[in-house]
C-alpha cells in the first residue's frame, strides 16, 4: 500500500497541486540504479549499498563529489549533473529505503 | 508469496481507481501494457511498470529468445576473459517476481488504430499502451555481397551477443599467428559507440598474449574514433603498438565474402584472415514495418517526456531504435534509463495525469582495454522544456583520466547491478 500512502501524503502536503503517483525522488533515484542497484539495494561487494545509509552521510558524500572534494573516477562527473535540491531528495530517498541482507 | 502479491495487486488497483477516478480503460478492468522486446530497454520497462504501478497495470512482454544475452561485456568473450554463459541470463524473474506475462513469440504486425498486435503464433493482443523496444537490425542492402544468409554465417558481425560472438572467437582461435583481423565500422549512429574500439582492444590483447605476430586492422567509416578517441588512441600506442592499425574514413560499401575482403566506396580492397563486418544499422524491423521509423526511415522519433512515438499515439519506443537526443549514445545504460522515464510516463498517462515534466537520465559506458583495465565515458541528461529534448547538464560527465583496474571492478559492478535492475 506504499503507493496509496505516498499519494495521500503528497495530497496532504501539496493541497492545490495534483499529487504524483510516483514520487519525484523515486524517479530521480532510478537514474542511479545501473551502478547502485534498484532503490539503492546495491548488488555485490564492490560498492556499499546506498539503501539505509544516513541522509546526512549521503548528502555530504554527494556534495563532496559534486565539489570535487572527494576523489573519484566517475562520481564527480555524475554528481555535477544534479542540483543541490535534487541531491537532498536523493539522500532522503536512499536513507528511507530498508537495508537488505547481502 | 503469490497470494500476498495478488492481494497487494488487487488493493493497489482499488486504490488507483479510487484516486484516479475510473481506471477502466477500453472496457477492461485493468490497464493493459504490452512490451515488445526483452532486452535492456524492454525488460526494464516491463519491470518498472509493474514496480511503480504497485502491480495495478497488467504487463505482457513479447520476446522470441529464451535467454537474455548481454551485449555489454561480450567483447570480453573475444578477448578470452569471459565465456558467453557468464553473460546469459533467464528473464523468468520478470514473471516469477514481478508478475509480467511473458510470451515467447515474435510480433508480426501492429494495428495502431485498433490498438492490437499480431503474433507469429497466431495470437492477437490488445493494448492500452504499447512499448516497442526492438533494438537494431542490420541494413544488409548496403553491403550487397553480404545479402546471402550463408555469407552471414561466415563473415560475422557479432554485434548482437550470442552465437555470433562465440563463432567469431572460434575464428580468432583458429587463425594462424601472423594473420590479420580486420573489422569494419559503419557510419555513426550505430549501437554502442565505443564498442568497436573496445573490440579492437580486446582482440589486440588476445593477440599480444597468444599470437604476437598478428595484426588488428580497424576500417572505420567515420573520420575519427567515435567515442573516447584520445583515450583509445593513447592506449593503443602504449599497449598495442605494432598490433593495431587504425584507418579512418574507410567507408565499406561491399564485401567479397569468398576473398574475405572489405571494399570501400572509393574501391579500396582490404583482405583479412578474419573479417568482422559491423553493418550499418536501423531500428529493429518491427518498428520499421509499423511505420514508426520516421527519422530518415531508420530511427523512431519520440517525445522525450514520455518516449511516445511522434508517429503513432499510445505507442512508445525506446532503446537503440530511437532517433537520439543530442550526445545521447545508443547504449544499454541509456535503454535502461529510457525505460524508466517511459514506464513512469505510461503509468501517469494511464491514470489520467500529465507526464512528469522534468525527467533525467544518466549514461555510463565502460570499455575494457585489457582483461581487467577499463575506461569510461559518462553523462547526465535533463529535459529542456524550451528545446523539448533531453540535453546534457552543463558541467556534468566526462571520461577517465587513464585506464585502470579500479574501473575494471566498477565496470563489473555496473554489469551486475544493471542486470539486476533490468531483469529483477
Amino acid at each position: 500500500m506504499k503507493l496509496f500512502a505516498i499519494t495521500l501524503l503528497a495530497a496532504a502536503s501539496t493541497s492545490a497541486a495534483e499529487p504524483q503517483l510516483i514520487p519525484q525522488a523515486a524517479r530521480l533515484a532510478a537514474t542511479c540504479a545501473a551502478c547502485h542497484g534498484t532503490a539503492g539495494h546495491t548488488q555485490g561487494s564492490t560498492l556499499p549499498a546506498l539503501a539505509g545509509q544516513s541522509q546526512q552521510a549521503l548528502s555530504a558524500s554527494l556534495h563532496a563529489f559534486k565539489a570535487g572534494k572527494r576523489e573519484s573516477t566517475i562520481m564527480t562527473q555524475i554528481a555535477k549533473g544534479y542540483t543541490d535540491e535534487q541531491i537532498e531528495l536523493l539522500a532522503a530517498y536512499f536513507a528511507a529505503q530498508k537495508k537488505e541482507a547481502k | 508469496m503469490k497470494r500476498r502479491q495478488f492481494i497487494r495487486a488487487a488493493g493497489a488497483a482499488g486504490a488507483t481507481s479510487l484516486l484516479a477516478g475510473c481506471a477502466s480503460i477500453g472496457g477492461q478492468a485493468r490497464p493493459q501494457v504490452v512490451v515488445i522486446g526483452g532486452g535492456y530497454g524492454g525488460a526494464t520497462a516491463a519491470r518498472y511498470v509493474r514496480l511503480w504501478s504497485e502491480n495495478s497495470i497488467d504487463v505482457t512482454l513479447i520476446e522470441p529468445n529464451a535467454s537474455f544475452i548481454s551485449c555489454p561485456l561480450s567483447n570480453l568473450v573475444l578477448g578470452g576473459a569471459k565465456q558467453i554463459g557468464e553473460l546469459t541470463m533467464s528473464i523468468n524473474a520478470l514473471a516469477g517476481k514481478h508478475g509480467v506475462r511473458i510470451i515467447r513469440d515474435t510480433v508480426t504486425g501492429i494495428n495502431a488504430g485498433q490498438r492490437t498486435l499480431a503474433l507469429a503464433g497466431g495470437q492477437t493482443l490488445r493494448y492500452d499502451r504499447l512499448i516497442v523496444s526492438p533494438g537494431v537490425d542490420f541494413m544488409w542492402d548496403q553491403l550487397p555481397g553480404m545479402l546471402k544468409p550463408s555469407v552471414q554465417d561466415s563473415i560475422l558481425h557479432a554485434w548482437k551477443a550470442g552465437a555470433q560472438t562465440v563463432a567469431l572467437r572460434a575464428q580468432l582461435e583458429s587463425m594462424p599467428d601472423g594473420g590479420v583481423f580486420a573489422m569494419t565500422i559503419p557510419p555513426a549512429p550505430y549501437r554502442c559507440p565505443p564498442g568497436p574500439y573496445e573490440r579492437a582492444s580486446q582482440v589486440a590483447f588476445y593477440f599480444s598474449r597468444h599470437k604476437p605476430k598478428s595484426k588488428v586492422l580497424i576500417l572505420d567509416a567515420n573520420d575519427d574514433v567515435v567515442s573516447k578517441g584520445p583515450l583509445f588512441k593513447k592506449i593503443w600506442k602504449e599497449r598495442y603498438s605494432g598490433i593495431i592499425d587504425y584507418r579512418p574514413a574507410f567507408r565499406t560499401t561491399d564485401v567479397d565474402a569468398g576473398a574475405r575482403t572489405a571494399i570501400s566506396e572509393l574501391g579500396d580492397k582490404v583482405g583479412a584472415d578474419v573479417l568482422n563486418v559491423i553493418p550499418p544499422q536501423r531500428a529493429g524491423s518491427i518498428a520499421v514495418q509499423a511505420g514508426l521509423a520516421n527519422a530518415n526511415a531508420r530511427w523512431c522519433a519520440v517525445d522525450f517526456l514520455t518516449f511516445e512515438s511522434t508517429q503513432a499515439k499510445n505507442i512508445h519506443v525506446l532503446g537503440d531504435a530511437i532517433a537520439v537526443a543530442p550526445l545521447m549514445p545508443k547504449s544499454a545504460h541509456m535503454a535502461n534509463q529510457h525505460a524508466k522515464v517511459c514506464a513512469a510516463a505510461v503509468i501517469d498517462l494511464l491514470n489520467g495525469r500529465a507526464p512528469y515534466a522534468q525527467p533525467m537520465l544518466t549514461n555510463t559506458c565502460y570499455s575494457y582495454v585489457s582483461d581487467h583495465d577499463v575506461i569510461h565515458v559518462a553523462s547526465v541528461h535533463a529535459y529542456s522544456a524550451e528545446k523539448k529534448t533531453l540535453l546534457v547538464v552543463p558541467g556534468s560527465g566526462g571520461v577517465s583520466a587513464a585506464a585502470s583496474a579500479v574501473e575494471g571492478e566498477y565496470a563489473m559492478n555496473w554489469a551486475r547491478n544493471i542486470w539486476a535492475d533490468t531483469l529483477g
